[in-house]
């Protein structure tokens, strides 16, 4: 059932009685006009003026949540908005919340107003109705400035459509680092990776999917065995599944008895890896956020020889958003906030690794002056990679693949009984 | 004349006010405690048989419970959770029996006591991340001994923490059920009168371990069962110490089950649904399994005592335990230290011993943040534990007084929150509240506590309060004193330290309480605990340590003023307990 969660659609009586239920349960229709229209700006920030936004976040991260709290101060400062950051440490759990009023009847006053999201949470949420039913992030202000053409995940999140029911915020690139006093050349193609895991073994491991890295690695080395990319975008079946995957896990079982811990065991996320790698457990590391190894430095988490690298044949790239549920309590000052969130002003300071270091979402060369200068003051750190450097973005398969993937990965190792 | 007779109508209004609260205080816990667990049960098992119609599931099926068994590894994460819950129980059980029959009346008790009740007040959490710095393989243990002995300037690629069989988190939870059953045997130990028996069975020769297993253990074990219970379910649903220390592939149930509510895919909402009645099954044959060994052990000890050896050569046994004991201390002394050093480190090179740069920047970064949910774990831990501590003695009051044995019975129901699965039935209870605007704020926070804290009040409380000498209240009584006399100016006086430890113990329960803050505090109610787990979702060991440490500390001081305050309030009260005797 998981494998084709996003386009299946209820039968003719399941949608009966759901809605009959759901007009017991309350008045959904209603509730989606609450939502301000944001080509009547001043109307949304009117309204917005005095509100609370319960911003749900994943709060692991101090210096993410140091930024949030800044951002906080702006709004309150310009609009007269607040904002509570309630710290995740998983953001289903926000959704969870959204569904748990949903089958409570709460159509309106949700507890949950802004939320930050992308990929498989963003297509659940779309796919039950719960988020705002209109295009209202393509008519914030300052969208006007986002990238759409640069950056194609910006209109599609894991190769679903936005629709402008989330609002851009940061972007992300699977990286890799290592510390250059420990290795001095990294491998960069996956032969090298396999021929260096062979001559060195117990230093190297990913995360075990269905963490959202441990997926993502698994989706780099298919796009580096696959001879015709262009099959990925395009919904998985059994068939075509079996046979383009083939190639991926003879590699990984060939990597696997010389992974750290033999392969018994991986590690759980990205940050789990950053320690290994601050222990010298491990000697390379992966991580979404091309300026995280920067900012570890930073943070003394990490010695200063850290150095990043992607793999030659390109590395696998998204988008994170924000969106407002469809019941949210808050929803013009939701707005507010994720128009803020995009602003010049507000996308530098994210980027600046002494702050975060998330790269931007905007097309900076097109800003105006004034906010372009906002840009030009940032110093990127020595473990952080520029432009070129980055080489090209893969861009994220159809979504099937990924749960397919997932589950395929389990049951070839997952030890049972 | 007129004065006197108000006065006198005013006390017997009073007194009856109070009969009445004193009669209806056990409806009201049932009421308060089995209402939600019912309905979060009904809210679990619903849709774990497919009916949950806002999902789109509105036919009854067993789809849900065959999908959750063919995922890969789900026999495995089922065998882990009976596995941990009933080896964890019976390690912990066995140090802690072992130590007291050795050592009970020696000078040594008394001092490992006063480094053990402290032990009681860190979050599992937190002694869990403690243990995890202390032994991977690039933690304190090996830096310590490393390069010089061991000769490692890399950490060797051993798998010691998340070991695909759970001994790592068998060690973490032993280390956190060890402390929690040697207070609650210390506790039924200060009502059997040890000493008396101890003596008898010692002046007919048994040896000191042989005589407390022959006379004490059978009247002692009566009173801790529930005890024990209650650290079976609690070890075979566990879900932060399993995330910290447990296997990953697959998991223990408990942390399988999260994963699937944790999911994107709505649809494995009644998986999870689903896993949780499985785990509701795996913790009733961890206890089944233990009530078979109950009966095995003492028909064991019957057939030994019959043929009436002394043992008394016991030396090797009790220095056995005598070690348990202390390394059981030694590393949790050393857990809570390293989470010290962390949260002071620099960037810390394997194999160094301490850090290059220690400083306060975090801590000092960190003050503001740390304010709020320390105030607000406060509040709603001051709250839950007075709240439940109040009905537990207005409950044991009224079954004193009317002797009531259905009361009783019913009143075992209040254990079931420790039984079934936290993690299942509190979705049940959050849809409840959200459907009538009753969750996000201080109250429905503090009542949900009220739901884990009450168990542990009334278990720590039960012995003492049906174990007061009855000679006091047959005295009060021949004197014309009232019951509702008697109870506060007799039994609270002399029940004061039992009453603050329960008191402590409540508080320490609600601090450390996480998924029920988290769901019916809707977010809004952001605890030292809620911070603490969603910054160690960020793995920094530094702010893991500083919030560690505050999580503990909270406790911590409970602990101390239910130590100190009786000394302060009665400095001349000679209190009975064992540290007196000893």
């Amino acid at each position: 059932m998981r494998k084709s969660r996003f386009f299946r659609s209820p039968s003719a009586k399941q949608l009966v009685l759901a809605s009959i239920l759901a007009m017991g349960a309350g008045t959904p229709a209603l509730a989606q006009e609450n939502a301000p229209d944001p080509t009547d700006w001043q109307n949304v920030l009117d309204q917005a003026k005095g509100q609370t936004v319960y911003f749900n976040a994943w709060g692991g991260a101090p210096n993410i949540n140091n930024y949030i709290a800044w951002a906080g101060e702006q709004v309150q400062a310009k609009y007269g908005v607040s904002i509570e950051h309630v710290k995740l440490e998983d953001t289903a759990t926000a959704v969870s919340r959204v569904i748990t009023e949903k089958a409570a009847g709460r159509d309106e006053g949700g507890s949950v107003d802004l939320i930050w999201i992308n990929g498989e949470n963003f297509a659940a949420m779309k796919e039950q109705g719960l988020l705002i039913d209109s295009n209202w992030a393509e008519k914030l202000p300052n969208y006007e400035y986002a990238d759409i053409e640069g950056k194609p995940t910006l209109t599609y999140d894991f190769t679903v459509p936005v629709d402008g029911q989330e609002s851009p915020w940061g972007m992300a690139q699977l990286t890799f680092y290592y510390d250059s006093e420990i290795l001095a050349e990294p491998p960069t193609t996956l032969e090298e990776l396999a021929k260096w895991t062979e001559e060195n073994p117990g230093r190297f491991t990913y995360a075990a999917p269905p963490n959202f890295i441990g997926t993502t690695f698994l989706k780099q080395v298919l796009y580096g065995v696959v001879d015709d990319p262009s099959v990925l975008r395009e919904p998985a079946t059994e068939e075509i599944f079996a046979e383009v995957t083939a190639p991926l896990w003879t590699y990984l079982d060939e990597l696997k008895p010389n992974l750290w811990r033999d392969g018994v065991v991986y590690a759980s996320d990205t940050t789990q890896l950053k320690n290994l790698l601050a222990d010298g457990e491990i000697d390379i590391a992966m991580t979404f956020n091309p300026g995280e190894a920067s900012s570890a430095i930073n943070a003394s988490e990490l010695p200063p020889s850290v150095r990043s690298f992607v793999m030659d044949y390109g590395s696998m790239g998204n988008s994170h958003f924000v969106t407002i549920p469809y019941n949210a309590n808050a929803k013009a000052g939701a707005m507010v906030v994720a128009n803020f969130l995009l602003s010049a002003e507000a996308q530098a300071r994210k980027a600046d690794e002494k702050v975060w270091g998330d790269p931007s979402v905007l097309a900076i060369n097109d800003l105006p002056e004034a906010q372009k200068a906002y840009f030009d003051a940032l110093e990127l750190g020595p473990a952080t990679l520029q432009g070129e450097e980055f080489g090209k973005t893969l861009l994220e398969p159809h979504a099937s693949w990924a749960t397919m993937l997932e589950e395929e990965w389990s049951k070839r190792f997952m030890r049972d009984m | 004349m007129v004065q006197t007779l108000y006065a006198r109508y005013v006390m017997t209004m009073t007194n009856r006010a109070l009969n009445a609260i004193f009669w209806v205080a056990p409806a009201l816990v049932i009421l308060l405690l089995t209402g939600p667990l019912l309905a979060g049960l009904i809210g679990v098992a619903a849709p774990a048989f497919g009916y949950f119609p806002t999902l789109g599931g509105v036919e009854l099926t067993w789809d849900h419970l065959h999908k959750a068994m063919h995922v890969p590894g789900f026999w495995h994460s089922v065998h882990l959770s009976i596995w941990i819950g009933l080896v964890t129980t019976i390690i912990s059980f066995v140090i802690v029996i072992g130590f007291f029959a050795a050592f009970w009346d020696a000078p040594f008790f008394a001092r490992i006591s006063r480094f053990v009740s402290p032990l009681m007040s860190v979050p599992h959490a937190a002694a869990a991340f403690g243990f995890a710095f202390l032994f991977a393989p690039s933690g304190w243990l090996i830096r310590l001994l490393s390069p010089w002995a061991t000769g490692f300037d890399r950490p060797p690629d051993w798998l010691i923490i998340n070991d695909p069989l759970g001994y790592a988190l068998l060690a973490g939870l032993v280390l956190k059920e060890v402390p929690f059953l040697f207070l609650m045997c210390l506790s039924a130990a200060s009502q059997i009168n040890v000493d008396k028996r101890l003596k008898l069975a010692r002046s007919m020769g048994y040896g000191r371990v042989w005589a407390w297993l022959t006379v004490v253990m059978p009247a002692l074990y009566r009173q801790i069962r529930l005890p024990i219970f209650a650290v079976i379910a609690f070890s075979s649903s566990v879900v932060d110490v399993a995330l910290i220390l447990g296997p990953n592939l697959p998991p223990s149930l408990p942390v399988q089950i999260l994963r699937w509510m944790n999911d994107p895919d709505i649809e494995m909402r009644f998986v999870a649904a689903a896993g949780a009645v499985f785990q509701l099954g795996a913790t009733l044959v961890a206890l089944m399994a233990w009530w078979l060994l109950e009966m095995l052990c003492s028909y064991l000890m019957r057939q030994m005592q019959s043929k009436g050896a002394r043992h008394q050569n016991d030396q090797i046994v009790r220095q056995i335990f005598n070690i348990a004991m202390l390394a059981m201390v030694t590393i949790s002394a050393a857990s809570i230290v390293i989470l010290g050093i962390w949260s002071v480190a620099g960037y810390w090179r394997f194999p160094e011993a301490l850090p290059r740069a220690m400083n306060l920047m975090r801590w000092l970064d960190n003050a503001s943040n740390l304010w709020g949910p320390s105030f607000n774990a406060i509040k709603i831990g001051v709250a839950a534990a007075l709240i439940s501590v109040v009905q537990t003695l207005l409950c044991l009051e009224n079954e004193k007084r009317h002797d009531i044995r259905l009361t009783q019975s019913a009143l075992r129901l209040i254990y079931l929150p420790l039984i079934v699965p936290q993690i299942a039935f509190i979705s049940g209870i959050s849809i409840l509240l959200v459907r009538y605007g009753l969750d996000g704020s201080f109250w429905p926070v503090t009542i949900m506590h009220v739901v884990f804290v009450f168990p542990y009040t009334y278990l720590a409380l039960e012995a003492s309060f049906h174990d007061l000498d009855p000679r006091y209240m047959q005295t009060a009584t021949a004197l014309g004193k009232s019951q509702n006399r008697i109870f506060f100016q007799i039994k609270l006086p002399m029940l004061l330290k039992p009453i603050l430890t329960a008191l402590a113990l409540g508080f320490a329960i609600s601090v450390a309480q996480y998924l029920p803050t988290l769901m019916i505090g809707a977010g809004r109610v952001p605890t030292i605990t809620t911070e603490a787990v969603a910054l160690a979702s960020g793995g920094d060991r530094r702010l893991i340590g500083i919030y560690a440490l505050v999580q503990t500390l909270l406790p911590a001081v409970g602990f101390a003023l239910a130590l100190v305050l009786p000394k302060l309030l009665y400095p001349n009260k000679i209190y009975f307990s064992k540290q007196r005797e000893a």
